[in-house]
């Protein structure tokens, strides 16, 4: 978890993502951001995320982005 | 005869009356309503700007129903309309507006603040009560029929090279232009309902309202979030129905490369177009093969020709290993290849891809020298004044007529669709910011990286340090992804810093 928030901070380092609710609704990542994200993930934890994946829920909070990565690392 | 998009709109809304004209999520508004509601807002423009007349007025929303209105508000007061982005940051912003001066600025509560301490006129659409204004017929068709077709219809920023963007100016008659060709071409009747995905800052959003306007197609304004969420996009093109698109390639990429045409059937669409970048022919066939029922087509055109200048219909499933053509030039346009001593090259001869004709702008505005330098004399004609438009794109014919684009003769990409000339990062990094002693910007086409590499007598800054400085001057998508420090950046024979060699080092990250 701390992990994926450093790997945030990296990308927008303007942004405190531990002060909020919903990353999307809040508007700290956009569409810039989310392709940057998802390749970074990719690579450091050597897993392929389905596109059908990549949908708002799934990249609201570092608790959901971390469940995502767990789920395509099994 | 066409002369103004305006007397255009009036005569698609009588025929269209309670057609839905735009839809935004839940929202929608019919041709009558945005016709009632621009007039209205035409006429507080008129009144605020104090009479402004072929003046330029910017609009700063965000993409919604409301910058639809404002877009032909201006119009119907006779004015010109300059869309700016709401996420640029201020100092940016300023900058544009030091050099436009536009009359007064549209905007909302909610972004007023971005502009907060400028001294500009604003107009705060969202507390207008459209339903209590007095709208003055006879003075808006007095204005109007004033109006020529070469007088502006809207200005649109692009990358300059010194941290202020270039307004481009595009008159009526352009439009017009490229309206009847693709028309004829294409078949419009209004039948069509378009997933409009740009940023309403791109060319590509003023040819959606010419289509609005003009043949009464109607618009799905898609939020810019959804393309984030490739999944989430698709859906929303079946659920209202579309069967027009004019995207990017960045994010028919995107969509290819996780394979969802398989995962969501795109029931509706059957015209696909696509410009502004180079669509990988592998990620192209994924679209071909998924949609046989669509037709697709490239077009190619810096914004200084009015959209696009040359166009590829793709009739037949094109080679794999072979990049796609942009085509031959549209109806009414005509390319010149030339070469460095400014004859025409020969078949398979590279060289400058330049536009004669109609579609031309009418320059940079407020910027002479920057208009005298793109915008110069046909070299091939010494009888009478006669402009071209020099892109700075190599291109070459291929045997069967078609020209292949090959490369720029600056530093300028097109990344996510946005123009950028990578000079300007330089620029503003070393001597506005003046964060490192020298830099040089390159583009790795692969990954659709930025790649920044900087000398700076090894003081070494920080990913983070970069981008917290640079987020206040620009955009999210000229930021680079990645910076490189050197102990000395390569130079060539001349003593200059090796682009080329920089350029090869990025391509092998």
């Amino acid at each position: 978890m701390e992990e994926i928030l450093k790997i945030l901070e990296e990308i927008r380092p303007e942004f405190d993502f531990k002060a909020s609710s919903n990353f999307i609704e809040d508007g700290l990542l956009d569409s810039f951001d989310i392709v940057t994200l998802v390749n970074i993930l990719e690579e450091k934890y050597q897993i392929k995320i389905d596109g059908l994946d990549i949908i708002p829920e799934n990249f609201s909070s570092a608790e959901s982005i971390f469940n995502l990565v767990n789920k395509n690392k099994n | 005869m066409n002369i103004n998009f305006i007397n255009s709109f009036e005569k698609t809304v009588e025929l269209n009356f309670n057609k839905i004209a735009v839809t935004h999520n839940a929202e929608n508004i019919a041709f009558n309503e945005l016709k009632a509601k621009a007039q209205a807002l035409g006429c507080l423009i008129i009144n605020k700007a104090e009479g402004a007349f072929n003046k330029p007025v910017a609009v700063l929303l965000p993409k919604e129903i409301n910058a639809v209105i404002a877009d032909l508000g201006i119009l119907y007061s006779a004015n010109v309309f300059m869309n700016l982005d709401v996420k640029t940051p201020r100092e940016r912003l300023i900058n544009i507006l030091d050099l436009i001066k536009p009359s007064l600025i549209i905007t909302s509560n909610k972004y007023k603040d971005i502009i907060e301490n400028i001294d500009i006129k604003i107009i705060l659409i969202d507390e207008i009560d459209f339903n209590n204004i007095n709208i003055n017929y006879k003075e808006l068709k007095a204005r109007l029929d004033k109006i020529i077709d070469t007088d502006p219809m809207c200005i649109i920023n692009t990358s300059g090279s010194t941290g202020t963007p270039k307004g481009v100016v595009l008159n009526h008659r352009s439009f017009f232009d490229f309206m009847a060709c693709s028309g004829e071409k294409f078949n419009f009747n209004g039948t069509e309902i378009i997933g409009s995905l740009s940023p309403i800052v791109f060319d590509i959003f003023d040819f959606e309202l010419c289509m609005l306007m003009l043949y009464g197609s109607r618009l799905i304004l898609l939020d810019a979030f959804l393309a984030s969420f490739p999944v989430k996009l698709l859906e929303a093109l079946n659920l209202n129905k579309v069967n027009f698109i004019f995207w990017v390639p960045s994010i028919m990429v995107n969509i290819a490369n996780m394979k969802l045409l398989e995962q969501v059937k795109l029931e509706y669409l059957k015209l696909i177009w696509f410009a502004g970048e180079v669509f990988p022919t592998k990620q192209f066939l994924y679209w071909y093969d998924n949609l046989f029922n669509a037709k697709f087509a490239n077009l190619y055109g810096p914004i200084e020709i009015t959209l696009d200048c040359t166009l590829y219909e793709i009739n037949s499933r094109p080679p794999e290993n072979e990049p796609l053509p942009i085509g031959k030039p549209y109806k009414n346009t005509d390319v010149l290849i030339l070469n460095e001593n400014n004859k025409i090259c020969g078949a398979g001869e590279e060289g400058e891809l330049c536009v004669r004709g109609t579609s031309l702008a009418m320059g940079y505005y407020n910027n002479p020298e920057k208009t005298l330098a793109a915008f110069t004399q046909n070299p091939l004609n010494k009888s009478y004044p006669e402009l071209i438009y020099r892109t700075g794109d190599i291109v070459y014919t291929r045997e069967d007529g078609n020209i292949m684009f090959k490369g720029r003769k600056d530093s300028l990409i097109k990344h996510m669709g946005y123009r950028i000339e990578l000079c300007e990062i330089e620029h503003v990094i070393e001597n506005d910011l003046k964060l490192v002693k020298y830099c040089c910007a390159v583009y790795n086409y692969n990954k659709k990286e930025i790649v920044l590499y900087y000398e700076n007598n090894n003081n070494i800054i920080s990913d983070k340090d970069f981008r917290i400085a640079l987020k206040s001057v620009f955009p999210n998508y000229m930021i680079p992804n990645l910076f490189i420090h050197m102990e000395k950046l390569p130079q060539n024979t001349n003593g200059k810093i090796d682009r080329l060699a920089l350029k090869n080092l990025a391509g092998n990250i």
